[in-house]
């Protein structure tokens, strides 16, 4: 589904990827593992197109189609979901406002009419049940005011909204306690189907006990230095990033 | 003939319709006095730096409003809030009219400031605060205080809180041409009593109209009042809205101002603060475009110790559209312990569109917080990417970010259905489809 050759992307002249190789397939899961700096946030912003990045060399394509000069809105409608770190705060526009935006601007791309209200409203209810978001949350203001573990839920139920086939987790763990991890962890598990796929991106294996890769993929200096199983987070866990730079140097 | 003399030289006819013997008789003859003096401001004024009115006054104004023009209600329904009960007092050209206007003198009083200069009972009050706080010497003001005929007059006693919200609405259709309107309004709150109001001019007919308004308002200790003023009127219409709010211990008074539209709009607004724990509120968004021009002035005076003031204005401008603000915050050497802030926020949706943006603050005292912060910027670049990335097209996300860049100042307007109303009117402005909750 994700095929990324040979990606060096850079920033303000920085090169910050050096030469990325990932296959994703549909029904798999990836995690993706890295020390601060290493250029996991990078990595996910060039998928879903973020216009600050430059790719100087490579390809990303997602289901053969090369996704070269398709911006970021373009990629949202072909199937990528990117959830943030830092979610941005929108007052004004309440949670339900933005999602229901978000779905008829895909779905005005696809030629489709608007969303109608009662589908709409019936979707909303269920993937909020499905992330126990009860409705007043929904007629907040998005992201305004929201603790760290309700923007994360919040950047979930997004992603059951919007039903992508390839979801980027970036760093969905951090700011989150231990009963909102799982509640998050749980939604995703939920979504996960043979047809669409999660790219976990983490510093932290703690996530990876409720959302288990099929792989893992240990990024360094803007490659990947090592791949395996969901044993590798384990490994790293226990033997700290320092043993990945000695692995390479 | 210009306009400075053609007003002076009708001043006579003007006063001979009204009763000589009133005190206010002299008050205007002595305004007419400095206009004379003076004329109207120009760009050699410090403060009409940025907002000049050398092309409206060469308009040929007329002065005096003809009686009897009648609208349906049908055609300026829109402009009321009408989907909750309220007070309304409405003028058409400059003249009351009662068919659209719902008074009252059952407890407060709702009515006519011709009424309250004529009839002896409203005499004290009238002597009391009538011009007591309006600036002498400043030539717009003076030139509608020596024309004062008209306006809205309300007083709310001790104790009382108004259970309805107020619409003041000045309507204008300038059927013959080019009109000049001076509305002049009155409000006084007594001790503990608490008040709304929503002020509009709104022209009717694509005519040249000029309005020079002036409001006071007085809040006595402890008064509580909300003044909103919503300013989107058409492309041909201009406004000077000079209004000036006198604060007594423990009042809380604030203005909001929503300036979406008109020609040309200066909004100068003063707090002075003559008491002690005031908290003043001067909050407003302008979204414009085309070659409109919105100028805020505002003035806070802190004359006395333990008082705030908050001040926050967004700005949005495109096309060539100039944008104006200017905030002076006095902190007297006794009024210890104040706390000011002001900040000024703006987005340049185009290049060719301006922003001229002052802060001004004279503090004589040691002991006090003031902050003030102007930005001017385009929209976060994060946050775009934010929109763009759940599949919300660049225009679209654009809007929404503005909308929500605007819209966070609503959240102190405390009539639910016109907030309702002015978040409608952001979107439309920005034209965000943002439709509302389901």
């Amino acid at each position: 589904m994700l095929l990324i050759d040979d990606l060096h992307a850079s920033v303000e002249g920085k090169e910050i990827l050096k030469g990325i190789n990932l296959q994703v397939k549909a029904g798999e899961v990836h995690a993706i593992m890295g020390p601060n700096g290493s250029g996991k946030s990078t990595l996910s912003s060039v998928i879903a197109g973020n216009e600050d990045y430059e790719v100087e060399k490579g390809t990303i394509s997602l289901s053969g189609e090369n996704l070269e000069d398709i911006d970021a809105e373009e990629r949202a409608h072909k199937g990528i979901f990117l959830s943030f770190q830092y979610p941005v705060e929108i007052p004004g526009v309440t949670v339900t406002n933005f999602i229901k935006t978000a779905i008829n601007a895909s779905r005005k791309a696809q030629g489709l009419e608007d969303m109608p209200a009662k589908d709409m409203l019936k979707n909303i209810r269920e993937k909020a049940a499905l992330l126990e978001i009860d409705s007043k949350f929904l007629s907040r203001s998005l992201n305004e005011g929201f603790s760290g573990g309700e923007k994360k839920r919040n950047e979930i139920f997004q992603m059951a909204m919007l039903e992508p086939k390839l979801a980027i987790l970036d760093e969905t763990d951090s700011g989150l306690d231990i009963d909102a991890l799982k509640i998050v962890a749980n939604g995703v598990n939920k979504l996960k189907s043979k047809k669409n796929a999660v790219v976990v991106i983490t510093h932290y294996q703690r996530l990876l006990d409720y959302i288990i890769p099929d792989f893992v993929h240990v990024l360094h200096d803007g490659k990947i230095v090592k791949s395996g199983t969901k044993e590798l987070a384990h490994e790293l866990e226990a033997k700290g990033y320092d043993w990945i730079k000695q692995l390479v140097d | 003939m210009e306009l400075k003399e053609k007003l002076i030289s009708s001043f006579m006819a003007f006063e001979e319709q009204l009763d000589l013997s009133s005190p206010v008789h002299e008050i205007r003859t002595e305004s007419l006095k400095h206009f004379e003096e003076n004329g109207f401001p120009s760009k050699k004024d410090e403060a009409w730096k940025y907002t000049s009115l050398a092309k409206l006054i060469k308009n040929d104004y007329s002065i005096f409003p003809k009686e009897e023009t009648t609208i349906e209600l049908k055609d300026v329904k829109k402009y009321f809030l009408s989907d909750i009960d309220t007070y309304k007092i409405v003028f058409i050209d400059g003249v009351y009219t009662p068919f659209l206007s719902d008074t009252t003198h059952d407890g407060i009083d709702v009515c006519l400031l011709s009424a309250a200069l004529s009839k002896d009972k409203y005499k004290a009050t009238i002597t009391a605060f009538f011009n007591t706080i309006a600036k002498k010497d400043d030539n717009l003001t003076a030139l509608n205080t020596s024309f004062t005929k008209e306006g809205a007059y309300i007083f709310i006693p001790k104790s009382v809180v108004a259970e309805k919200p107020i619409q003041i609405l000045h309507f204008a259709t300038g059927t013959q041409g080019p009109i000049l309107l001076q509305p002049r309004n009155l409000i006084v709150v007594e001790e503990n009593a608490q008040v709304q109001i929503v002020e509009r001019h709104q022209s009717l007919v694509p005519h040249q109209i000029m309005s020079n308004s002036v409001t006071e308002i007085f809040a006595a200790k402890k008064a509580v009042i909300d003044y909103y003023k919503v300013q989107n009127d058409l492309d041909e219409a201009s406004l000077i809205d000079n209004t000036y709010v006198a604060q007594k211990t423990k009042s809380n008074v604030s203005v909001h101002t929503f300036s979406f539209g008109g020609k040309l709009t200066r909004n100068n607004l003063n707090f002075y603060q003559k008491g002690e724990y005031i908290d003043s509120i001067m909050k407003g968004v302008t979204i414009i475009g085309d070659q409109q021009h919105v100028d805020h002035f505002t003035l806070v005076d802190h004359a006395q110790p333990n008082c705030e003031s908050h001040q926050d204005y967004k700005g949005i401008y495109s096309d060539k559209s100039v944008g104006v603000f200017n905030g002076k915050i006095y902190v007297n050497r006794i009024a210890q312990k104040t706390n000011a802030f002001q900040k000024n926020n703006n987005i340049l949706l185009d290049d060719t569109a301006t922003i001229n943006t002052k802060p001004q603050l004279e503090i004589f005292a040691d002991d006090v917080k003031c902050s003030h912060g102007c930005t001017i910027g385009q929209l976060d670049e994060d946050a775009l990417f934010y929109l763009r990335s759940r599949g919300i097209p660049k225009k679209e996300a654009k809007g929404l970010l503005t909308y929500a860049f605007a819209n966070n100042v609503l959240e102190s307007v405390k009539i639910p259905t016109l907030k309702a109303r002015i978040n409608k009117l952001i979107a439309n402005k920005l034209g965000v489809n943002i439709g509302h909750d389901l």
